[in-house]
């Protein structure tokens, strides 16, 4: 197993021993990718040896306008749509992830533009609607406060 | 997607120029400009959060002349105290630009919205971005959009 795969390994390791929420940056709480993975039962399509990284907010959305309006760098992106243009809203974004809901997958244009772009890709079996609400009870928020 | 660069140094400061072009209908290739641009930016030095905010309003624009226009040019021209984006297209124009700057307000196709784009918030997103915005349309000419980022 090389040293890449080794340290996937051990991050999911400890995603499994720790239901908790992990990793502060003050005040921020998030969660790794492999956190994540584990979360919504996510298959990993691209960029495997990011998943030790980690996300401070997310977003669930598949109007793209909307996500650069509302989401801030950092986050992950949930959603439905699987064109190209998602990657390049996260690239824009700078964000740590997409992932993909309903199983739903892309092309091999569009993950290999994400490798280019260093974006990790996911696929969860999870609709949106349970997806987004299984990560914000493991303390992952969104990106707007509402008064 | 082709660019040209070219390095200009003026007398107060070095300025950098860059030129590239985006053909309509190209939403395989949509984005590598404002990507280029972005990478350009980071090269060079330019604040984060200019280069975040530039990033996003050259994206919505270039989506734009993708969605919208014939073709379209941006031009980059930046210094060490300003980011200066200039985006024209060949295209329909746009008869209100009151109008077409409010949230929600779009005349994208269903083909578009299903791509996740036309939902009214390009516009609004880089007067939110930008600095300074200036937007000037001639119906069945075109449209040219002008955007500056303070990097001081």
């Amino acid at each position: 197993m090389d040293q890449s795969r080794q340290e996937v390994v051990g991050v999911m390791e400890f995603a499994k021993l720790s239901e908790e929420v992990s990793g502060t940056t003050e005040d921020r709480v998030g969660l790794t990718l492999a956190q994540i993975q584990s979360i919504l039962k996510a298959q990993v399509l691209c960029c495997e040896e990011k998943m030790g990284s980690q996300a401070f907010s997310a977003c669930g959305c598949d109007l793209m306008s909307d996500v650069l309006a509302f989401t801030k760098p950092g986050s992950i992106l949930l959603t439905g749509l699987t064109n190209s243009q998602v990657v390049r809203t996260a690239e824009m974004l700078d964000l740590k992830g997409i992932v993909f809901v309903r199983d739903k997958q892309p092309d091999a244009d569009t993950i290999r533009l994400a490798m280019d772009c260093g974006i990790p890709l996911l696929s969860s079996p999870y609709p949106l609607y349970e997806s987004c609400g299984l990560l914000f009870a493991k303390g992952l928020k969104g990106c707007i406060t509402v008064e | 997607m082709s660019d040209d660069a070219s390095g200009v140094n003026s007398p107060s400061g070095n300025e950098l120029n860059y030129m590239f072009r985006i053909q309509g209908g190209d939403f395989a290739g949509a984005g590598a400009v404002s990507s280029r641009i972005k990478k350009i930016l980071q090269q060079i030095g330019t604040k984060p959060d200019v280069i975040r905010r530039a990033s996003i309003a050259t994206y919505e624009a270039e989506m734009n002349v993708v969605i919208h226009a014939r073709m379209g040019e941006v031009a980059l021209t930046a210094t060490p105290l300003k980011v200066h984006i200039r985006i024209l297209d060949e295209g329909p124009g746009i008869p209100d630009i009151g109008l077409a700057m409010q949230p929600g307000y779009s005349t994208a196709s269903d083909e578009i919205r299903e791509m996740g784009f036309g939902a009214g918030m390009g516009l609004p997103n880089m007067e939110r971005c930008a600095d300074n915005l200036e937007i000037r349309s001639v119906v069945g000419t075109g449209t040219t959009v002008d955007m500056v980022f303070n990097n001081d």
